[in-house]
């Protein structure tokens, strides 16, 4: 059993040595690309099932029985998440085909590699059990999305890599600066054991300030107010496969470690009475990052802009899950989450058919794209309006936990704030809906239609996202039934910390 | 000694913190530097320091004698000292291929160069 844990870096890990040894042959290189994600994709979904009733794989390094060594560990949130960063990594992979160039542009080392590196790194997140190690996984991830970055090296997208180099270099510090310090306090880095240490520790005004201390790190890499600034200038200068990957996947990979650390170490038992402090903090960055994120998003007139915006105030929404700290919130938190990763990646996947088609991401330059290819409004339609909350589809049923547990506490202003930010986010998505698919072409702009290989390669993987879409909207109750699942472990972490400790020996 | 490591820590936070402000990318590079060693002392400081006391069990018995240092954050440093040099390695070259393409290491002026080009920045 203990294998099948370690199959979601391993397998990453290995296409991305063998693409990087396929360098001068880019479809070779393309065609391990999409097989390591594929086969990551059913490595997962082996997982998900095996975790889905709520049970926990752990798979112990090198045999030291946790708490002493690095152990890999799956549970249903963590299957979910990789399952999904597979699904996004497939889908940049098959899209990338479109563009004809990659395959014959000598840009050292391609796409393929760098995307399974990241991957890597993003799965190594998900699965481990030690908080050291997650910062290497942190680390791993990062340099590749570095990587990603400069690669081509435009004048733009070098300053925005700029930002986002200096900013996340400073919150991996600063990750290590509260891991050196939560290991003086309690003598432990499995995340496991450090739920009991730090009870045990008895030092909650400390512990308080290494909660802050990773607050500010995870915040960072999650883009929230006041820290998101890297974003906006970094995601729009992207290639559009790599943008949805990182729209996707990397900021949630700094949700998905608030929600791992934070309900498990620095709870309440462990933090007493400074607890409301984190958790007042929370509540008002969940209000900020939405607010400011919308608000960012009107006033932007470029898809790939207004999107990036977006990205900021749905974290806020994720974030206020956690803020909640209720046992539905978390839940919300974690639906929001599963939701929110196929919907962007989506959402970027037609915008750049939409920049192919009419030449421009520029609003003002588009156009007439709903005369030429209503198929292509359909597409983009579903995952905007379920961004916006509309229902049937996705994101309602998300939104829709996340204000019934606010009003269940009587967080009412949150609440209120979260509805608002959602009308406001179906005002930016008609926006877009009504210059580049709506209104004539203007005169200058001829709306060119896709190449066979393009529609082959480019619609592929947004039917399938916008079909995901419309099926967790229609059949919500299995998601939410492994959505509460994977949040009632979270919060109450009674069953996970047994079995990582009790591990068979 | 804790105490010097923390007024060392905090000393190198403040040279940090000023260093990644100021507008030259120079600057902002020996300000990583600076803060990723501050971080270092942190976890060293972490692990308990003691002067010439191996970390060793004596023969004969099942723990050590005494206090000594622990290991495993000395081992951490030495895991994240490897990873901050790849990533200062990268830096440098980011910013030097920065400084080339936009023909000045001030960020202020690339920000400005931003904004007169076309409608770069939001």
């Amino acid at each position: 059993m203990s294998l099948l844990a370690t199959l979601p870096v391993v397998i990453p890990m290995v296409a991305g040595i063998l693409a990087l040894l396929a360098v001068s042959r880019p479809r070779l290189q393309q065609a391990i690309g999409i097989a390591g994600a594929a086969a990551l994709l059913a490595v997962s979904l082996v997982l998900m099932v095996a975790v889905s009733d709520g049970s926990v794989l752990v798979a112990a390094m090198g045999d030291w029985i946790p708490p002493i060594g690095i152990a890999l560990v799956v549970d249903p949130l963590s299957a979910a998440m990789i399952a999904i960063a597979a699904a996004t990594g497939l889908a940049a992979a098959v899209y990338a085909l479109a563009d004809p160039r990659a395959a014959r542009t000598r840009a050292w080392p391609g796409l393929p590699p760098l995307l399974m590196f990241l991957l890597c790194g993003v799965c190594g997140a998900f699965v481990t059990g030690d908080l050291f190690n997650l910062y290497v996984w942190f680390e791993v991830m990062l340099i590749s999305s570095f990587a990603l970055l400069a690669q081509g090296g435009g004048k733009e997208r070098l300053a925005g890599a700029l930002r986002y180099v200096g900013l996340n270099l400073v919150s991996t510090v600063m990750m290590l600066a509260s891991v050196g310090m939560l290991y003086g306090l309690t003598g432990t880095l499995n995340l496991a054991d450090l739920h009991n240490a730090a009870i045990a520790a008895d030092r909650p005004g400390a512990l308080a300030a290494v909660a802050m201390l990773l607050l500010i790190a995870f915040g960072i890499k999650a883009a929230v107010f006041p820290l998101f600034f890297w974003l906006p200038a970094a995601y729009p200068t992207l290639p559009i496969p790599v943008a949805a990957v990182f729209a996707g996947l990397l900021t949630k990979v700094g949700v998905y470690a608030m929600l791992r650390v934070f309900p498990l170490v620095l709870g309440p038992e462990a933090l007493g009475d400074t607890h409301i402090l984190l958790q007042e903090s929370l509540i008002w960055i969940a209000a900020l990052t939405m607010l400011t994120g919308v608000l960012g998003a009107a006033a932007q007139s470029d898809m790939r802009r207004i999107l990036s915006w977006h990205i900021i105030s749905q974290i806020g929404y994720m974030i206020m899950g956690l803020a909640l700290w209720t046992t539905l919130g978390v839940v919300g938190a974690v639906f929001y989450l599963l939701h929110h990763i196929i919907v962007k990646a989506n959402l970027f996947l037609v915008a750049g058919v939409a920049e192919r088609m009419t030449g421009s991401g520029e609003l003002a330059k588009t156009g007439g794209l709903y005369k030429q290819a209503p198929w292509l409004g359909v597409l983009f339609l579903i995952p905007a309006l379920s961004l916006a909350g509309v229902p049937p589809l996705s994101g309602f049923w998300a939104k829709y936990l996340l204000v019934r547990a606010g009003l269940e506490i009587g967080e009412y202003v949150l609440v209120a704030v979260a509805l608002v930010v959602g009308l406001l986010t179906l005002y930016s998505m008609t926006k877009i809906w009504l210059e580049a698919f709506w209104k004539p072409a203007p005169e200058t702009v001829s709306v060119r239609p896709l190449s066979r290989r393009e529609s082959l390669a480019m619609l592929g993987p947004i039917t399938v996202f916008a079909l995901m879409t419309v099926v967790i909207g229609l059949a919500a109750e299995p998601v939410f039934i492994y959505a509460e699942r994977a949040g009632l472990l979270l919060v109450e972490p009674a069953p996970y910390v047994e079995t990582v400790l009790g591990a068979p020996r | 000694m804790e105490a010097w490591l923390a007024l060392a820590a905090g000393g190198l936070t403040a040279g940090a913190v000023y260093l990644l402000l100021a507008r030259s990318l120079v600057h902002f590079v020996f300000g990583i530097v600076l803060l990723s060693n501050a971080a270092n002392l942190v976890l060293f400081a972490a692990g308990r320091t003691t002067w010439g006391l191996p970390a060793l069990i004596p023969d004969g018995m099942s723990e050590p004698d005494g206090p000594i240092a622990n290991a495993l954050p000395q081992a951490l440093i030495l895991t994240a000292i490897v990873i901050g040099f790849g990533l200062l390695c990268f830096v440098l070259v980011l910013v030097d291929r920065v400084r080339r393409r936009w023909e000045t290491a001030d960020i202020d002026q690339i920000h400005e160069k931003a904004l007169s080009g076309k409608d770069l920045e939001p």
